[in-house]
């Protein structure tokens, strides 16, 4: 029955998010997006917002290990999680071989999608069901690349994976 | 986005019982489709129960040779689990054709079914929807409907199920199993879903305070002969325009033993006809008794201004999907 | 010119560390104690009246500040001219809570401030409006005839010039094709969202840093709208995540932060929703009615392309849409017309190649299509009527490496194996086509002011307030001050984006790396004079006498070139001089001379396809595009944006499309999972050539850009690809699956 019905009062919950090999505990509300929550509350402004739908990839982050939307997961929701953002790809002021590889075939151009690319990247890598650039291709498809470095995208993953690609370095 | 309480239910019954007791609850597993449609307030819940730690995340083998898949597993440990792969790689190939990596490690098995239409008009509360407020009326009838139904809608709205992996699951005789206040219930694939009828504003058939705790997937003959088409206006990240579930299993004789087909992007439900089915029993697996299979299929299809292509895309892709699933070669 | 260790060669981007570890940040990414957050609230009606808004629940709630709108707005000025930009067409501007009439569908109509995000987010959806609707027409294609001859545009513009008598022509022409070509609106969509963080400083001045493609226009305007002077407002934007034209103007998420700030004291930022990013500037759904005739051999004897645009009912917005057709080919006849289509929605806004990207696409179409009726393969009918001069000025051209382009681009495509029957070839279930066209894009120099300043400790530092939107202004800068006085790159830092710094117009057009390119070599020159004075002035350095040809700077020395040995590191020159910093200001402009040349970047696009022949989904296999682009700065960024721009015509002519919906009178597709841009998927092989170009008309490097070239022809050449595939024309963008059913 609608009328026995309660409702709650909305408060402030605390969670522990480890960023980047670092602990964090916040009080949060509820209706904070994780992305949100990284870039507002921690300041980490490396993961972009792009569309808050889950529709363009920019927020893409490894969250235990698995690459996802931030904007698509509430931070309450992922309470004790191990968080990697593009800040935390980085080891000892070196860079990603992929970080560098995204340089070195100018995998990016105005550079927003690119922390996005890199997480989402580094999942497939782990994920290891990619073994051609066609599945490349179709793995990488959930980030929207709008200045349209694609190929040079491509390219840099390949290089990780050890496969042909065609297109490659100049 | 309505400011929110949460919390996270242990088991099942507890789930339910907190839902039922809490005003404007919604049950939350990867919010992948749900926390996109809080955030322009076609949903408004007040209070999320996160149920991703119910213990409804495996997936096992039962013991009639057939799969049990949790509802909160995630649809990429679904699509990529062996069991999966193996015995129905029709599935796999339909829930990989879905959204993007990221989303499908986020979405689970029970929210995919229950994600809700791509209609533009279900998404823009400027606009008139009856299926996000019953009786404002339908902008998509003489609207811009490429993206709409052709088959079972009604004066009352033309939305279509946007879901792959349904309609694969349809293809398979899945079954769809829930747990609500007075105990647990099972549900065939294609009787979850709903048409619009008078009241669109109901998705599926599950009851309040339901909810879903597995997907059950009998045993399947159709681990070599399948094709997943989806035919879309890009060819990744992109909901179907019309996809295609097809599945036969054939004797030696290239004769099918038995046949599924199931059309998705063009109703309220996936679309399945036993006689467009039947038409091919016993037949040899050829183009001229799938052409007829697709005709009986969208025999009653009607278009409107923008999606009248999609009788004939869907009829091609049909004939199109049979062949391809007669050439697969089992991997 | 100097020896060019950098210039010409693949260096890797120099902000590319920023990019790749995230600490390069965007306009939404500036934090301030205080900080508040801005939600736009948009109209649900596409004309009418506001005649109340109920904003009490909202501001019920406890942390949300303030909800502006026109109903208790901050005074704002009259005049139309107090809202004016640099890319402003004739009319009057769309000024943000002026008052309550509602001119376009999701017109922002208020702006809910609080302490977080999802508060405003919150509040905002509290807010309830009532309106007075009155009837509105957005209905481009059943309104044609209203359209009204361009009479004046904004600057850049050129009305269309017709020669001759193409009525006449096309009567005699032995073979005649006339077909009409649609173009829907497009939006921009760079991944980053409008946004402006406003920060006010403990002086009471202002620093904002906004999503733009020009500082100092986003400055102006605050200036004129807000009244404030120079000093108290500083515009900032060190990175801008793509725009593509959407930040030419100043867009409202600017205005309405800035108010916020302004009234309430404290910094506010304000991003706008991807759904928002539909409800401004957008490419004009354009209609293109094309009559071309040949004799019998192939050449062209008349032209006749008439346009239809859509613009606002308050800005007449125009492109040069038809005035490619007059100057590609020879062609004695030529008449064409541009037009314009008032509807209830936001005025159109330059999108990458605006009006080329359109034009040329209809234009290369017909080309194809008239080739194709005459029995004449389409690149001999293109060398066939080969220009040797612009045609609409009748100027010889500055440079034009056009047919070094068809030969290279064809060659390496393998266009000798094309079957000039269509649906010949068959893969599997596709088929497969080969379609080319050719690209053009202007060249233009814009004055712009550099200042360079070199430290004793060797380090040059170059300023222009000019923006980097992913173009590589960053690291060409870079190479070209390091060039000129011989440093290692290292020892070199370009900086832009800020309204503190020497002036520089908007980037766009193409013309950045043409126009603060040669600003920098001059900034740099001049200090190479400064540093031979000094270097004259010490006795004992053996340069006395010395002139600027006389010297070389190189590997952070200066050498007299007759005699090596004579030389002297930059930091002890300095040092020896007593000199803590030696600067140097220019502003650089335009040749006169130059008006005398047709100045235009070419390319040659070649295509293949492959097209389901029972489901019609089209995918472009293959692309291979030869530019002819002058000089070549970095040939790494170069192909880059190359590159892009060939994946957004590939986007262009296969997916994008931003559809509106008559009932609403509002885009109704508007997300990215329903506006779809190109994926990694779409993309398959893309070959891209430089062919070698000299100019020494166009600048003092000789460069012309690349921002634009890119993407104009590859619609046309995908299209042509198509009819050699299936043997049908599309002349509906995009050419989705349901266009090759039937």
């Amino acid at each position: 029955m609608e009328t026995e019905k309660h409702t709650k009062t909305p408060q402030e919950l605390k969670i522990h998010l480890k960023v980047n090999e670092q602990s964090y505990t916040l009080e949060i509300e509820p209706w904070v997006s994780l992305l949100d929550a990284l870039r507002d509350h921690l300041g980490l402004t490396g993961t972009k917002k792009g569309c808050d739908h889950g529709q363009c990839g920019a927020c893409t982050v490894l969250v235990n290990g698995k690459r996802i939307n931030a904007c698509m997961t509430l931070a309450v929701m992922r309470d004790g999680a191990e968080i990697t953002t593009v800040e935390g790809l980085s080891e000892g002021g070196n860079l990603h071989p992929l970080q560098q590889a995204f340089i070195d075939h100018d995998a990016f151009q105005c550079g927003y999608c690119t922390p996005g690319q890199l997480c989402s990247a580094i999942g497939l890598l782990q994920e290891g069901k990619a073994k051609s650039l066609e599945d490349v291709q179709d793995l990488m498809s959930g980030n929207i690349c709008r200045c349209a470095a694609y190929t040079n995208i491509n390219a840099a993953i390949c290089e990780l994976m050890g496969i042909e690609e065609k297109g490659g370095l100049i | 986005m309505n400011r929110i309480t949460y919390s996270k239910a242990n088991e099942v019954r507890g789930a339910i019982h907190e839902h039922s007791i809490t005003n404007k609850a919604q049950f939350i597993a990867g919010g992948t489709n749900l926390l996109d449609l809080m955030k322009v307030n076609v949903m408004q819940p007040e209070h999320l129960i996160d149920i991703n730690t119910v213990g409804c995340d495996g997936i096992t083998q039962l013991d009639d040779g057939g799969l049990r898949l949790g509802a909160s597993a995630t649809n990429a440990d679904t699509a990529y689990n062996e069991l999966v792969q193996q015995h129905y790689p029709l599935l796999s190939e339909a829930m990989l054709s879905a959204a993007s990596a990221q989303l499908r490690n986020m979405a689970t098995n029970g929210g995919n079914i229950m994600q809700r239409t791509r209609c533009y008009y279900f998404y823009d509360t400027t606009t008139a929807c009856n299926k996000r407020e019953p009786g404002s009326g339908c902008s998509a009838i003489k609207g811009y409907n490429r993206i709409h139904a052709i088959l079972g809608m009604s004066e009352h709205c033309i939305a279509v199920h946007p879901s792959d992996m349904a309609v694969a699951l349809t293809a398979l005789d899945a079954v769809v199993c829930v747990t609500g206040p007075s105990g647990d219930r099972e549900i065939p694939m294609g009787s979850f879903h709903r048409l619009p009828g008078n009241t669109p504003e109901k998705d599926n058939t599950l009851e309040q305070d339901e909810i879903i705790t597995s997907i059950t997937l009998p045993r399947s003959n159709y681990a070599k002969h399948y094709s997943y088409l989806k035919l879309r206006d890009r060819p990744s990240y992109a909901f179907a325009l019309v996809s295609v579930a097809a599945a036969l299993h054939l004797d030696e004789q290239q004769r099918v033993l038995s046949a599924s087909i199931v059309l998705g992007g063009v109703a309220h439900k996936p679309w399945r006809l036993p006689e467009a089915e039947a038409l091919l029993i016993g037949n040899p697996a050829v183009a001229t008794h799938f052409e007829m299979a697709a005709d009986k299929l969208l025999s009653n299809a009607v278009g409107f201004e923008h999606n009248n292509f999609k009788i004939a895309l869907a009829r091609r892709a049909v004939v199109r999907a049979l062949q391809q699933a007669v050439s697969k070669q089992a991997s | 010119m100097m020896k060019s260790t950098y210039i010409g060669t693949a260096v890797n981007r120099v902000d590319g560390y920023l990019k790749v570890s995230g600490e390069a940040k965007y306009a939404a990414e500036y934090q301030a104690e205080n900080l508040c957050y801005g939600v736009v609230v948009s109209s649900s009606i596409a004309k009418g009246k506001i005649k109340g808004i109920d904003a009490s629940k909202a501001l019920n709630l406890d942390g949300v500040l303030q909800v502006f709108s026109h109903e208790n707005r901050t005074s704002l000025p009259w005049f139309d001219r107090s809202y004016k930009d640099d890319d402003q067409p004739p009319g009057s501007p769309f000024r943000p809570f002026y008052s309550n009439e509602i001119q376009f569908n999701m017109q922002p109509i208020a702006l809910v401030v609080a302490e977080s995000f999802e508060l405003a987010r919150y509040a905002a959806s509290l807010i309830t409006v009532e309106y007075k609707e009155t009837d509105f027409n957005t209905d481009f294609r059943n309104s044609q005839e209203k359209a009204y001859e361009a009479k004046k545009g904004k600057s850049g513009w050129k009305p269309p010039k017709s020669r001759g008598n193409a009525e006449k022509a096309l009567k005699k022409a032995d073979v005649l094709v006339e077909a009409t070509y649609f173009h829907p609106a497009e939006h921009h969509n760079p991944l980053e969202l409008h946004a402006s963080t406003v920060l006010v400083e403990a002086d009471g001045t202002f620093t904002v840093y906004d999503k733009t493609q020009g500082v100092f226009n986003s400055q102006q305007y605050l200036m004129n709208v807000f009244g404030l002077s120079k000093a108290e407002v500083h515009v900032k934007a060190p990175f801008i995540g793509g725009a593509f034209g959407s930040g030419l103007r100043p867009q409202y998420q600017l205005f309405m932060a800035f108010m916020a700030a302004k009234a309430l004291k404290r910094s506010v930022r304000v991003v706008l929703t991807r759904q928002q990013m539909f409800s401004f500037g957008h490419r004009p759904m354009t209609n293109q009615m094309l009559s071309l005739g040949a004799a019998v051999d192939g050449k062209l004897l008349g032209i006749k392309h008439q346009a239809v645009a859509e613009t606002s009912q308050f800005e007449d917005y125009t492109e040069n849409v038809v005035n490619w057709s007059g100057m590609l080919y020879e062609c004695p006849d030529v008449e064409l017309h541009y037009k314009l289509l008032k509807l209830d929605s936001y005025t159109p806004l330059d999108m990458r190649a605006p009006g080329g990207a359109t034009g040329v696409y209809a234009f290369e179409a017909a080309i194809d299509e008239l080739a194709c009726a005459a029995g004449v393969d389409p690149l001999q009918f293109r060398l066939l009527n080969y220009a040797e001069e612009e045609q609409n000025e009748k100027l010889p051209f500055s440079s034009k490496e056009l047919k070094a382009c068809y030969a290279k681009a064809a060659e390496k495509f393998g266009w000798a194996r094309r079957n000039p029957v269509p649906g010949q070839l068959r893969e599997g279930n596709n088929l497969v086509g080969m379609g080319m066209a050719t690209g053009v894009w202007e060249v233009q120099q814009q004055q712009v002011m550099a200042k360079a300043i070199l430290s004793p400790d060797g380090k040059l530092v170059v300023k222009c307030g000019t923006t980097d939107i992913g173009t590589g202004t960053y690291t060409i800068m870079t190479q070209i001050a390091a060039d000129t006085l011989g440093l290692s790159i290292d020892d070199v830092t370009f900086v832009l984006g800020d309204s503190d710094l020497p002036m520089a117009p908007l980037q766009g057009g193409s013309w950045t790396a043409s126009s603060v390119g040669p600003a920098v070599l001059s900034a740099c020159e001049g200090l190479k004079e400064q540093l031979l004075k000094e270097a004259r002035d010490l006795s004992h350095a053996g340069f006395s006498g010395a002139k600027v040809e006389d010297a070389v700077f190189s590997d952070g020395m200066l050498r007299l070139k007759n005699d090596p040995s004579v030389q002297i590191s930059l930091p002890s020159l300095m040092k020896e001089r007593g000199l803590n910093v030696i600067e140097h200001q220019t502003a650089s402009m335009p040749d006169p001379k130059q008006s005398q040349y047709g100045k235009y970047t070419h390319s040659a696009v070649f295509v293949e396809v492959k097209v389901d022949a029972d489901l019609g989904n089209v995918q472009v296999s293959r692309v291979v595009v030869a530019v002819a682009a002058g000089r070549v700065l970095n040939p790494k960024t170069a192909r880059s944006q190359v590159l892009g721009g060939v994946v957004w015509g590939i986007s262009m002519a296969l997916e994008e499309a931003s559809v509106m919906d008559k009932q609403y009178g509002r885009f109704i597709n508007h997300d990215l999972a329903e506006y779809h841009v190109a994926v990694n998927a779409d993309v398959h092989e893309i070959e891209v050539i430089f062919v070698e170009e000299q100019d020494d008309v166009v600048n003092p490097l000789g460069v012309k850009g690349l921002g634009e070239i890119g993407i104009v022809g590859v619609p046309a050449a995908i299209s042509n690809a198509i009819f050699n595939a299936t043997g049908k024309r599309l002349r509906e963008l995009p050419f989705t699956l349901d266009k090759l059913l039937f």
